[in-house]
């Protein structure tokens, strides 16, 4: 195979070096891109460095109008009380991890049972329809899944539990729970299906069962990406806001009753700046408070998450 | 070409002078006219091959030729691929292995199989070899303690991971891998071991490791072994079949085709002239 001279009427090389002289200004293109991208990296970073900073700052100023020690361990939650306000979190957190552990007691298994069946058993044809309506689940805007709560779920539920209130933690936790499922479906999905097949196969060849194969084999290699969803799924219900705020309430209440009324913290930092709370106030600056304790939940988790995701992957 | 399609096909099994050699040893598959397709691609063509017990087989041939293609099918992996198709019979100790009662996780637990790369799972080196017996329903920890021992000397590893059982095995030489695979295939004694082209990912002294172990376990499994190597077949295996465009060309014994080849491709193939 001896290499030979093409047999076109034109030289390649001729083409190239003809090319060349106009390519020198995009030489110096070539030179600002990097620069350009830099700057608007550092757009975004400052940008949410400057949102935390602000959220610190604002929240300083409550706890000088309200002792720390009052907003961590107080039992109610009365800021619009004149006389006898009281801004303990607890009942804002309460109301919170209620609605996320309904949601992912929820979404957990049915995530993962939908993440098994698409990386396990679904046909090639069957995934690729499926996964895609997973995602358009996802993004469904809140506030039609918090209406859906408050005009479906609730009257549902209710004629299950008369008990029920209006306003309850449970439909909302279900709600979300229902929201979340596809992340939790789709990312455990990816992480499934990035174990190699040949481990598949080698647990087959011991003559495992398919399930044997999903649940003792794939489940643990995976185990990094699926917890990592999980946290992630949950960190988002924390975060979640149209959905409580519309079928939760505004109840601020301590306890693990679920059929009441609550009020989360998302939902209150909604109440709070659509009401008319003046610059200044104790209350104004109260939602600063509760949306840096928000903030340390989610970044808590998010951290949380990465965490996992290092330390408990399986190496293959 | 269609006139040597043509020609009455004749069962290849041993003549009567080799038979003699192995008095009682029982036949282990029995593969009767299969015929295998990937959709519309012929890729075995009426096998027929007797496979007998406590020998190795060796299987050879160039790329493409169907011997993958056929170890895959002894224990039904090949039903993975989703567009084959196959027709004819596979008899496992007298049992048609394509029945529908024939419950393929039944058949896989009495026929190991060792891959061309190292699998291991991403667990500890025990779990790993404890994997069979444990989905088997074997969970008395002192017997699987034993297993997993007796597993680990019988593929020649022990004596390098006993003091580090509980690690990684992704933390172990590709060689090591390979072995612990072996283990975890002997850890549900089986009847049978499928090998493909186990050696072909690694390096010369891992390969004589394996290649030596193959013989030691020959005494106790049925060993079929898928090889590119033709030496290695030479060296470790008592009978050969030659594989060629999906059909077999010759299956005697390793050292008459070696020496004495009746094909005239067999001949070629061995001799380096193709594949």
């Amino acid at each position: 195979m001896a290499l030979q001279k093409t047999t076109n009427s034109f030289s390649v090389q001729e083409l190239i070096q003809k090319k060349k002289e106009k390519k020198s200004s995009n030489l110096q293109v070539e030179r600002i891109i990097p620069f350009l991208l830099l700057v608007t990296a550092i757009v975004s970073v400052l940008t949410t460095l400057g949102i935390v900073l602000t959220l610190f700052a604002e929240t300083i100023t409550f706890f000088t109008k309200v002792p720390i020690q009052e907003f961590l361990t107080a039992q109610k939650w009365y800021p619009f009380s004149e006389t006898q306000g009281s801004f303990g979190i607890l009942p804002l957190v309460a109301g919170t991890l209620k609605v996320s552990i309904i949601a992912a007691f929820v979404a957990v298994p049915i995530g993962l049972a939908s993440a098994i069946f698409l990386s396990e058993y679904a046909s090639d044809r069957t995934r690729r329809i499926i996964k895609p309506i997973l995602e358009v689940l996802a993004g469904i805007p809140t506030i039609v899944y918090g209406f859906f709560a408050l005009t479906f779920v609730t009257p549902l539920l209710r004629e299950m539990i008369p008990s029920l209130e209006i306003f309850n933690a449970l439909s909302p936790g279900i709600v979300i729970g229902i929201m979340i499922t596809p992340m939790i479906a789709s990312l455990s999905e990816d992480a499934m299906s990035s174990v190699p097949n040949s481990m598949r196969e080698g647990a087959l060849a011991l003559g495992s069962t398919k399930f044997e194969v999903a649940i003792k084999v794939v489940l643990p290699a995976a185990i990094s990406g699926i917890i990592a969803s999980i946290v992630l799924a949950i960190s988002r219900a924390i975060g979640e806001t149209m959905i409580v705020a519309v079928a939760g309430g505004s109840t601020p209440n301590l306890s693990w009753d679920v059929t009441s009324s609550i009020q989360t913290m998302t939902a209150y930092i909604v109440q709070v700046s659509q009401g008319d709370a003046g610059y200044g106030t104790t209350i104004y600056y109260s939602i600063y408070a509760v949306g840096f304790t928000l903030f340390l939940f989610t970044l808590g988790m998010n951290l949380l998450a990465q965490f996992i995701s290092r330390r408990f992957r399986e190496e293959y | 070409m269609n006139a040597t399609m043509e020609k009455p096909r004749v069962r290849l099994v041993m003549n009567e002078k080799d038979m003699d050699a192995l008095p009682n040893k029982e036949i282990v598959y029995k593969t009767s006219e299969l015929n295998l397709w990937y959709g519309e691609n012929h890729a075995l063509k009426n096998i027929d091959l007797d496979i007998y017990e406590n020998e190795v087989t060796a299987i050879i041939g160039p790329s493409g030729c169907g011997k993958s293609t056929y170890i895959k099918t002894l224990n039904r992996m090949i039903e993975l691929v989703p567009s084959v198709k196959t027709s004819g019979k596979i008899e496992y100790r007298g049992r048609n292995i394509f029945d529908k009662s024939y419950e393929v996780e039944e058949l896989r637990t009495r026929v190991g199989m060792v891959f061309q790369k190292p699998n291991p799972f991403p667990k500890s080196i025990y779990e790993n070899v404890a994997y069979g017996p444990k989905i088997h329903g074997i969970k008395d920890k002192k017997v699987l303690n034993q297993i997993v021992e007796e597993s680990l000397k019988g593929a020649a590893i022990w004596d390098e991971v006993k003091d580090r059982l509980h690690e990684n095995a992704f933390g172990l030489s590709g060689g090591q891998q390979q072995r612990l695979c072996i283990a975890r295939c002997l850890a549900i004694e089986p009847d049978v071991i499928l090998m493909d082209e186990p050696t072909s990912a690694l390096d010369p002294i891992s390969t004589l490791k394996v290649e030596e172990l193959v013989q030691k376990l020959k005494k106790e499994f049925s060993i079929i072994i898928v090889t590119h190597n033709m030496q290695q077949a030479a060296r470790i295996s008592d009978k050969t079949a030659f594989f060629l465009n999906g059909e077999v060309i010759e299956f005697t014994n390793t050292d008459k085709i070696f020496s004495n080849p009746a094909d005239k491709r067999t001949e070629d193939y061995i001799t380096g002239r193709f594949g």
